[in-house]
């Protein structure tokens, strides 16, 4: 694998806006979010089930379902624009460019194909030039990178014959035969159990050091994130309330939602008797989504403006943005406490 | 998979026995002599016919008999249809023509029909579908002999200047066209509605998903893909259908006249010609078991995950 590592900006996603249109009304799936992804860069997707996360990747992908659609902003993938190309360029882009891996390894791969074929299949699509041969030593190689033993036996096995944890490293096998720029990896250690879950990600992890790729891991498991990621964006109906590097979203969480998911996280230096305090209410019905922010009903800090108006971003650090009306309060205050302060000084040199 | 076959086979044994004997019982039930016709002979000489042929004797004493001449490959003479020619003999030349016409029904009805449950599966909720939903369903509640009469009418000098098809079935390449058609659109719609249902159900998968984002094109997505695993359903019915349709349709033989084993069976019923009824019945019954087992070893094939030896179907 060897690459001339690229650095800069390999994705940067612009206040996309993906919805699904439904009998019964719109589904305002991502409700315009941005980001940006550099070369190398591994960002974690976090929110709860049907907090768009997985749409907003469909996006990039290019497989969101019918009726679902991209309404607004732009995607834009190593300086192309990526919803500007025909059919054929994004048959082209995926797989090669980019490659996506899902949740469920035993539902993922084709039960009545051998795992080889699927593999050289993936690597052909995108190179006509390689000859099956050739192919085949290439997708062995490929296994034995996943940590797979035995590969000559197993490119002969179909899917049925392989654990969970060795279907996924088949997947993630699959997913950068051709060597993508980018991997979307939407929730690929959550159908496994524990044991293999740290094993998959110590593999990710690894992989992603080996061949320089960006990362975009989505999940609802913060433990995942710490982990693996290097930023983190929380996204909750549709839209990514706060942005930041991933020690500042641990120890420095800016919005009461982010908050409210690691007090439901067990920690390993938690005492015995402290209990996990669960995030209060349901998630929001995305048909009538609420008017103002939509963590607003859910959240113990709400305010009258919560209710009425979305909150805009407040850059609280380097790199990490929250969108809460309480950040913006406290801006305004220290805005204005700053001049109040200097007057103070000045008033008490003249006293002196 | 040797063990399977062997257990499979001793299961169509059996299953042949409790077919010949129930149509056995049924058709001495049924009221009627293979004797009558339109000059009633005397009792005098139904009575010997009936000793002649041992038809005379305990029904269950009868099917002991036919059993036991079965064993030794003897499927009797025809009392009736044909009066002594051996029955075998009348099945081999009438299977050919039956088979010949089925073969190419069923075959044109397997490539127009799959393809087009796949194209319905593909562009569902679109007018192709909805087009396709209606010819499919017209076919398959259509009986065979409507078909076969719109077909007679339209090209065969119903409408003026038309007359491309002969009516009547004489062996020449150009007789064969309408009775495979007739023959073949039933099949040619049921199939392609169980193939639009079972790709539906296969285009939904995750590992369709896979396919797509690793960039192939669609119609490797449908055909090798999604298809391979929505064909079990398919071969299912078509295992049965091929056996039926072979074996002849009796309205289709009838309406264009083909002297093939559809309508003779039919007519051995009819004329209460028992060898023959009995020969065709454990013919059909024969190649349906053979058809079926063909069908569960082929599963294997398409679905490797199909274990024969623990239970198979």
């Amino acid at each position: 694998m060897a690459q001339t590592e690229k650095t800069g900006k390999l994705l940067e996603v612009k206040d996309l806006r993906v919805s699904f249109f439904t009998p019964a009304g719109e589904v305002k799936a991502v409700g315009g979010i941005s980001y940006e992804l550099d070369y190398g860069e591994v960002m974690g997707i976090v929110g709860e089930s049907g907090s768009g996360k997985s749409q907003e990747a469909y996006a990039i992908m290019g497989l969101l379902q019918s009726p679902g659609k991209v309404i607004g902003g732009s995607i834009t993938l190593e300086g192309e624009d990526v919803l500007a190309k025909s059919k054929a360029e994004m048959i082209a882009m995926r797989g090669s460019k980019v490659a996506m891996i899902f949740q469920n390894p035993m539902t993922c791969l084709n039960p009545v194909y051998t795992i080889g074929n699927q593999l050289i299949e993936a690597l052909r699509a995108h190179d006509k030039s390689v000859s099956k041969e050739e192919a085949a030593k290439r997708a062995m190689s490929m296994l034995e990178m996943v940590g797979i033993n035995n590969v000559q036996k197993r490119m002969k096995q179909y899917p049925h014959e392989l654990s969970g944890g060795m279907r996924q490293r088949v997947m993630i096998a699959m997913g950068l035969i051709c060597h993508p720029q980018l991997l979307i990896a939407d929730e690929p250690t959550t159908a496994l159990d524990v044991t293999i879950q740290a094993q998959i990600l110590e593999l990710m992890k690894d992989l992603q050091k080996k061949t320089h790729m960006g990362i975009i891991f989505i999940t609802h498991n913060l433990g995942v994130v710490a982990e693996i990621c290097d930023k983190v964006s929380v996204m909750y109906a549709g839209k990514i309330v706060e942005q930041g590097l991933v020690d500042d979203i641990f120890y420095h969480p800016a919005h009461p939602y982010t908050e409210g998911l690691l007090r439901s996280m067990p920690r390993v230096d938690a005492e015995s008797y402290e209990r996990l305090i669960p995030i209060e209410g349901t998630p929001v019905d995305m048909l009538n989504p609420p008017e103002g922010c939509p963590f607003a009903p859910r959240c113990e800090h709400a305010m009258k403006i919560c209710l009425h108006k979305m909150p805009p971003y407040v850059e609280v650090g380097d790199r990490h943005r929250s969108a809460c009306w309480l950040r913006v309060e406290e801006q305004v205050q220290q805005e204005k406490a700053a001049p109040e302060a200097q007057a103070g000084e000045k008033e008490a040199d003249e006293r002196g | 998979m040797g063990k399977y076959v062997i257990k499979r086979v001793l299961m169509a044994v059996l299953t042949l026995f409790i077919v010949i004997c129930l149509t056995f019982f049924l058709m001495n039930a049924v009221p009627g002599s293979p004797w009558l016709s339109e000059r009633n002979p005397s009792q005098a000489t139904i009575d010997a016919l009936n000793a002649k042929y041992g038809l005379d004797k305990p029904v269950i004493v009868q099917l002991g008999l036919y059993l036991q001449d079965l064993l030794h490959g003897d499927f009797r003479e025809s009392l009736r249809m044909q009066r002594d020619r051996p029955v075998l003999d009348i099945i081999t030349t009438m299977f050919p023509i039956s088979a010949s016409i089925g073969a190419i029904a069923i075959g044109w009805a397997i490539l127009v029909g799959v393809p087009l449950g796949c194209l319905a599966a593909y562009k569902r909720g679109t007018w192709v579908d909805s087009l396709l939903r209606v010819i499919c369903t017209l076919g398959i509640s259509m009986p065979g002999f409507v078909v076969a009469t719109i077909l007679l009418h339209t090209l065969t000098g119903g409408i003026e200047g038309v007359n491309l098809l002969p009516a009547l079935f004489d062996g020449t390449p150009k007789s064969y066209i309408m009775p495979c058609l007739a023959l073949g659109f039933y099949p040619m719609c049921y199939l392609s509605r169980q193939t639009r249902t079972a790709m539906l159900d296969s285009i939904n998968q995750e590992y369709i998903k896979t396919a797509r984002a690793k960039g192939l094109k669609n119609g490797k997505i449908i055909f090798k893909h999604a298809l391979r695993n929505a064909m079990i359903p398919v071969l299912t019915y078509l295992g049965p259908q091929i056996a039926f349709t072979l074996c002849g349709g009796f309205v289709v033989e009838t309406v264009f006249s083909i002297p093939g084993l559809g309508r003779y069976f039919i007519q051995s019923i009819q004329n209460r010609d028992y060898p023959l009824i009995m020969g065709t019945t454990i013919f059909l019954a024969a190649f349906i078991i053979v058809m079926n087992l063909i069908v569960d070893l082929l599963y294997k094939l398409v679905d490797p995950r199909i274990n024969l030896s623990k239970g198979g179907n």
